[in-house]
């Protein structure tokens, strides 16, 4: 398996840190993005592999596809005819993120069912 | 300069209205019924999450057609306090099968009150997973970086709530 690398120009644009880091956090809360992110990052795949994974068209994933390339999430490299999309590599800063919004979203589900399952063992 | 720092990790916590040992209960028997389910690396829909509540246990969803996928370890599983495991899934988002590049994360259980268990989490090590953190560090955990953002989300959480 190839080495994930890190370039060391997140260090660099330190400044545009936070612009980046409120872009990528939009264009991972749309589920169909976030999908399409999981599965560039599983292997990646063109438009027409990605369209195939999902019950949306092709037109409207490249138009994901653009907004997570503009969030430095994914990048697409020319092959032939179309582009294969890989996920941008910018480090564990995505990953990290990603973390972070998964385990806020299972923290606020995990609390409505405890405390749902409190209210139902009362009755 | 080879000298190895850690990521920063991410914390998170929150207070549940239940008392501390059904706190632990449902986090762990229930995990499957709260776990996002649209989060994983199965290539068919998720049937269910398995916890299993031992250590040397592992946290696997198991699709519609039978397909496993393992992607927790339970290192560590002590009632009605603690969990630790590990997260073998690669910032490729593929399952990572060698131990020291995976990251691992904690759960505590602490009692506010006999009705009330705070939860603290925290997801250490992610560094385990690559190389190259060290280039990265700074951009994340700056004053500017992360502190920002995961305040910003914060808030984002409390108004989508």
């Amino acid at each position: 398996m190839k080495r994930w690398q890190y370039p060391g120009r997140m260090a660099r644009h330190r400044a545009l840190a936070v612009v980046k880091d409120s872009v990528q956090l939009a264009a991972l809360g749309d589920p169909t993005r976030r999908r399409i992110f999981e599965l560039v990052g599983a292997r990646p795949r063109t438009v027409v592999e990605i369209t195939r994974e999902l019950t949306v068209s092709q037109s409207a994933v490249s138009q994901h596809l653009k907004v997570l390339r503009e969030s430095r999430l994914v990048r697409a490299e020319p092959k032939g005819a179309s582009n294969i999309y890989h996920i941008d590599p910018a480090g564990l800063g995505q990953m990290r993120a990603w973390l972070d919004r998964f385990w806020s979203s299972t923290l606020a589900a995990y609390k409505v069912a405890v405390e749902k399952k409190s209210v139902e063992d009362q009755q | 300069m080879s000298k190895r720092v850690s990521a920063a990790p991410v914390k998170q916590s929150i207070v549940v209205e239940a008392p501390i040992e059904r706190a632990f209960k449902v986090f762990t028997e229930d995990f499957g019924s709260f776990k996002p389910r649209e989060h994983n690396l199965l290539s068919v829909p998720i049937a269910e999450t398995v916890f299993e509540p031992r250590v040397g246990g592992h946290v696997y969803d198991r699709g519609v057609d039978g397909s496993e996928c393992h992607w927790a370890r339970v290192l560590a599983f002590e009632p009605p306090n603690r969990v630790l495991l590990s997260w073998d899934i690669s910032p490729r988002w593929q399952i990572e099968t060698d131990p020291d590049k995976t990251s691992e994360w904690e759960v505590r259980f602490i009692a506010e009150t006999p009705s009330r268990t705070r939860l603290e989490l925290e997801h250490r090590h992610l560094e385990r997973h690559g190389q190259g953190w060290e280039g990265a560090r700074d951009g994340v955990e700056g004053d500017q970086g992360w502190p920002l953002y995961l305040k910003r989300f914060a808030e984002r959480i409390a108004r989508e709530a």
